[in-house]
């Protein structure tokens, strides 16, 4: 019986990806185990092994082939004695009910929407006229730690994987190759460990970067970033500090349950002592992950893993660096402000332009850093729009949303049409099934419909 | 192929070895299944597959006793299995669907079961390891004679409180089993890149912990070494550590390239030491069973998970509702 073989998912994101070769033709038997093909995902190229045993009767995509989606037939897999050409009885993925979601909506391209260039109150990140490399947030974070690590010998990078697989998640590719095992590290897992080694290094003299896999993981550590890092400098009377960075993916992923999908945003915002950045573009990921290794404090820099993969426009400048506590106006507007941070910026300007549609016009803050927090910028836009909805990944609760909301109500609540709304996850530990999960995550619909209750439409 | 040649004869029953068979079989015939409905997008996230461990939950269930205790981390369905959790209810949590063991919210990587006395599914790297040796601490507080299997990975050895539980544990003498299932590699760090103790079973010296390595691929001595372990904490003299010496034939999880060891080294393993192919020779050989004998229990096996797999498939996404429930008892 001819069955087909399907482009294989071969990563928790993964929806297409490039069949590089072929390691068998048709013709050959294969056994279960046998690696077939060799296919690219965005993050890595993967090993594909045969399931079943029979002949390649037929391949079907040729090698080379970009962008072969998931489930595709790739070639047809026949039983021996039968015709290389037999027709496939309809393979099983066909056979799944229609039912089954896609990947969680978190994982769906969603082509960044680069807003029409505002008019008004943006001073620009980099001279007119820079040119600009379209570039993923994962290779312009490396590029910031890289070009960092050239120009100051104290600087080096610790964590789990980071230096001979290259990152977990690719963050750190070629680093090992360019700085060598000095300062590319890879530790045990052992987080609680080797923050606090990195924190005491950073006592001594040097300047850590500290990559946890995911921040799920620096919950292990908490106390050496809380009270370690942090609380130094005030308990020595300014004599000594931890100048150092921790960072790494924070926030939802896709489908990875309730221990691997929390953002941990409004936590560490909480902490004095502490500086906070989180980007949403890569040309702010590598402005401000170069600042804040430059940085005499400890900061904590979360990153997203389903930005990694997302091109924006970076400047090509030798050094091109982004101040902490300067939010970025994406988009001018007079209606309502939405201001969000990280993730949540990829859901504010997707509503920005739907509402766009309908005639609401809405200006769009990108926060960038929660500590220090650009809170003028919030209230200068809000006396204009006199109303405003924030956005965040987070459980509602404390959220970071609700520190804006107290701010604006006790510096501009004269200037308020409408309360503020908090546009967060909801107050659900993360589930795993695709539907469940779509439904915990904060979606563009729910903004909108935000925005029109504080616009009374 | 080494280990088909040395084959001996065994003292052990026909009964005997056959569920062995039956049961590394199922978890492995579940797990290649597991991968296939991941390639297809039916399961997400990550997903670690258990392909060339068997031999070490086997074995160490057929030391354990109804009412015993066992936990683990995120590579965790072949534990599940041997302790006789459904096959369709493991399979139809992976798929995220109602009918999954943890109604679909859990997945992969977050099953229990009370009934079987399974305490997780642990997705925090050694987290496990102190709260196997809670469990140990209610079953003595309680007085009842029950152990707690304890399973962590070579990787987890490193993390702190794993010996800041080995130092309770013994302080209490706890009714608890430090199973360390060492493949040998932690994600893509071999364990010689990790660790200074070559043999991880040694640390539990400095705590007064008796302990010992055990071949992995052999389900005999799993099961000879698990009931050791078993009777000193069941007499009421506090901890045991096995260091299970194993060897993961797949990937961390799905996604990942395994480029960190060759292709030889897998394949090695799994022509000279499979578990799985061990006992069939054995089974052949002391003509406790036929080839076709064999063929039939390997097409009841492919029944049951392909039940499973269609289980998972059909069986409905969880009601919308059931986002907001379980959140609070
Ligand atoms: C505290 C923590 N750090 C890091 C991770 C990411 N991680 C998941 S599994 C893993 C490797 C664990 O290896 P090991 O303990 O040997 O178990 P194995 O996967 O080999 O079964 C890592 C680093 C995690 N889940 N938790
Ligand atoms: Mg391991």
């Amino acid at each position: 019986m001819a069955t087909e073989i399907l482009m294989p998912a071969l990563s928790p994101t993964m929806e297409e990806g490039t069949l590089a070769k072929w390691l068998v033709k048709e013709g050959d038997t294969v056994n279960s185990g046998d690696v077939m093909a060799e296919i690219e995902t965005d993050k890595a190229t993967m090993e594909f092994e045969a399931v079943d045993e029979g002949i390649i009767g037929k391949i079907l995509i040729a090698e080379g082939t970009e962008a072969v989606k998931v489930n595709t037939a790739i070639a047809i897999l026949v039983e021996d004695g039968e015709a290389l050409d037999a027709t496939p009885t309809t393979a099983a993925a066909a056979a799944a009910p229609a039912a089954v979601e896609a990947p969680a909506p978190s994982a769906a391209p969603v082509a960044a929407s680069v807003p029409a260039a505002p008019a008004v109150d943006v001073t620009p990140d980099w001279p007119e006229g820079t040119e600009l490399v379209q570039t993923t947030v994962r290779e312009a974070l490396r590029d910031a730690m890289a070009e960092e690590m050239r120009s100051d010998d104290g600087v080096f990078l610790m964590g789990e994987e980071v230096a001979e697989y290259q990152g977990a998640y690719k963050i750190s590719q070629g680093l090992l190759d360019e700085f060598g095992a000095k300062r590319v590290i890879d530790t045990p897992i052992t987080e609680h460990g080797f923050t606090g080694i990195a924190v005491g290094a950073a006592f001594g003299g040097l300047k850590p970067i500290v990559e946890f896999m995911t921040f799920n993981f620096a919950l292990q550590a908490m106390d050496h970033i809380i009270n370690s890092a942090a609380k130094t400098l005030y308990m020595s009377g300014g004599q000594m500090g931890a100048p150092m960075v921790f960072r790494g993916a924070n926030g939802a992923a896709a489908r990875v349950g309730a221990q691997h999908s929390q953002d941990f945003a409004a936590w560490f915002m909480q902490i004095p002592g502490l500086k906070v950045a989180m980007p949403y573009s890569a040309s702010d990921a590598k402005g401000l992950l170069k600042s804040a290794i430059r940085d005499p404090n400890p900061v904590v820099f979360l990153e997203n893993e389903i930005l990694y993969g997302r091109a924006f426009d970076v400047p090509k400048l030798d050094d091109y660096t982004v101040p902490f506590g300067k939010a970025r106006i994406w988009r001018t507007g007079t209606d309502v402000t939405i201001v969000s941070f990280g993730i949540g910026m990829q859901y504010a300007l997707e509503a920005a332009d739907k509402l766009a549609e309908d005639g609401i016009s809405a200006e769009v803050i990108d926060l960038r850093t929660l500590r220090p927090m650009d809170t003028p910028a919030i209230i200068k836009s809000v006396m204009k729009t006199n109303r405003l909805v924030t956005v965040e990944e987070g459980w509602p609760q404390g959220s970071v949303g609700s520190y804006i909301s107290s701010v604006v109500m006790q510096e501009a609540f004269d200037y308020l049409d409408a309360p503020v709304i908090n546009c967060t996850g909801k107050d659900v530990p993360m589930p795993y099934a695709a539907n469940l999960e779509k439904h915990a995550l904060i979606t563009t619909e729910e903004v909108i419909e935000a925005v029109k209750q504080v616009t009374y439409r | 192929m080494a280990a088909r040649k040395s084959v001996k004869k065994t003292n052990v029953s026909a009964e005997e070895l056959t569920e062995h068979y039956r049961s590394m079989l199922l978890i492995r015939r579940f797990e290649e299944k597991a991968g296939q409905l991941y390639g297809m997008g039916l399961i997400g996230g990550f997903c670690h597959l258990y392909i060339g461990q068997e031999a070490v939950v086997v074995g160490l269930e057929s030391a354990a006793e109804e009412g015993d205790k066992r936990l683990t981390s995120y590579r965790d369905h072949g534990h599940m299995l041997a302790c006789g959790m459904e096959a369709g209810g493991v399979m139809a949590e992976l798929t995220g669907r109602e009918g999954g063991l943890s109604k679909g919210k859990g997945g992969s990587m977050h099953m229990f079961s009370k009934e079987k006395h399974f305490y997780g599914g642990h997705g925090i790297v050694g987290a496990q390891v102190p709260i196997g040796a809670g469990l140990a601490f209610a079953d003595k507080y309680k007085d009842n004679g029950r152990v707690t299997f304890t399973y962590f990975g070579d990787g987890a050895s490193n993390q702190g409180q794993v010996y800041e539980t080995f130092n309770m544990a013994a302080l209490w003498e706890l009714p608890v089993i430090f199973v360390i299932e060492n493949n040998q590699y932690a994600m893509g760090t071999s364990q010689q890149r990790s660790s200074v103790t070559p043999d991880i079973y040694t640390r539990g010296a400095a705590f007064g912990i008796p302990g010992e390595a055990v071949d992995g691929m052999s389900v005999l001595a799993v099961k000879d070494a698990g009931e050791r372990a078993v009777a000193h904490c069941r007499a009421g003299k506090g901890p045991y550590i096995l260091e299970v010496k194993t060897y993961r034939y797949r990937g961390h999880s799905m996604s990942d390239p395994a480029k960190y060891r060759t292709r030889e080294e897998v394949q090695k393993m799994r022509e000279e030491r499979d578990p799985i192919e061990q006992v069939r020779a054995m089974l052949l050989e002391n003509k406790y069973a036929t080839e076709d004998d064999l063929k039939a229990i390997d097409k009841e096996i492919k029944e049951v998970v392909n039940q499973s797999a269609d289980f998972a498939r059909t069986s409905p996404e969880p009601a919308l509702e059931e986002l907001w429930t379980d959140i609070y008892a």
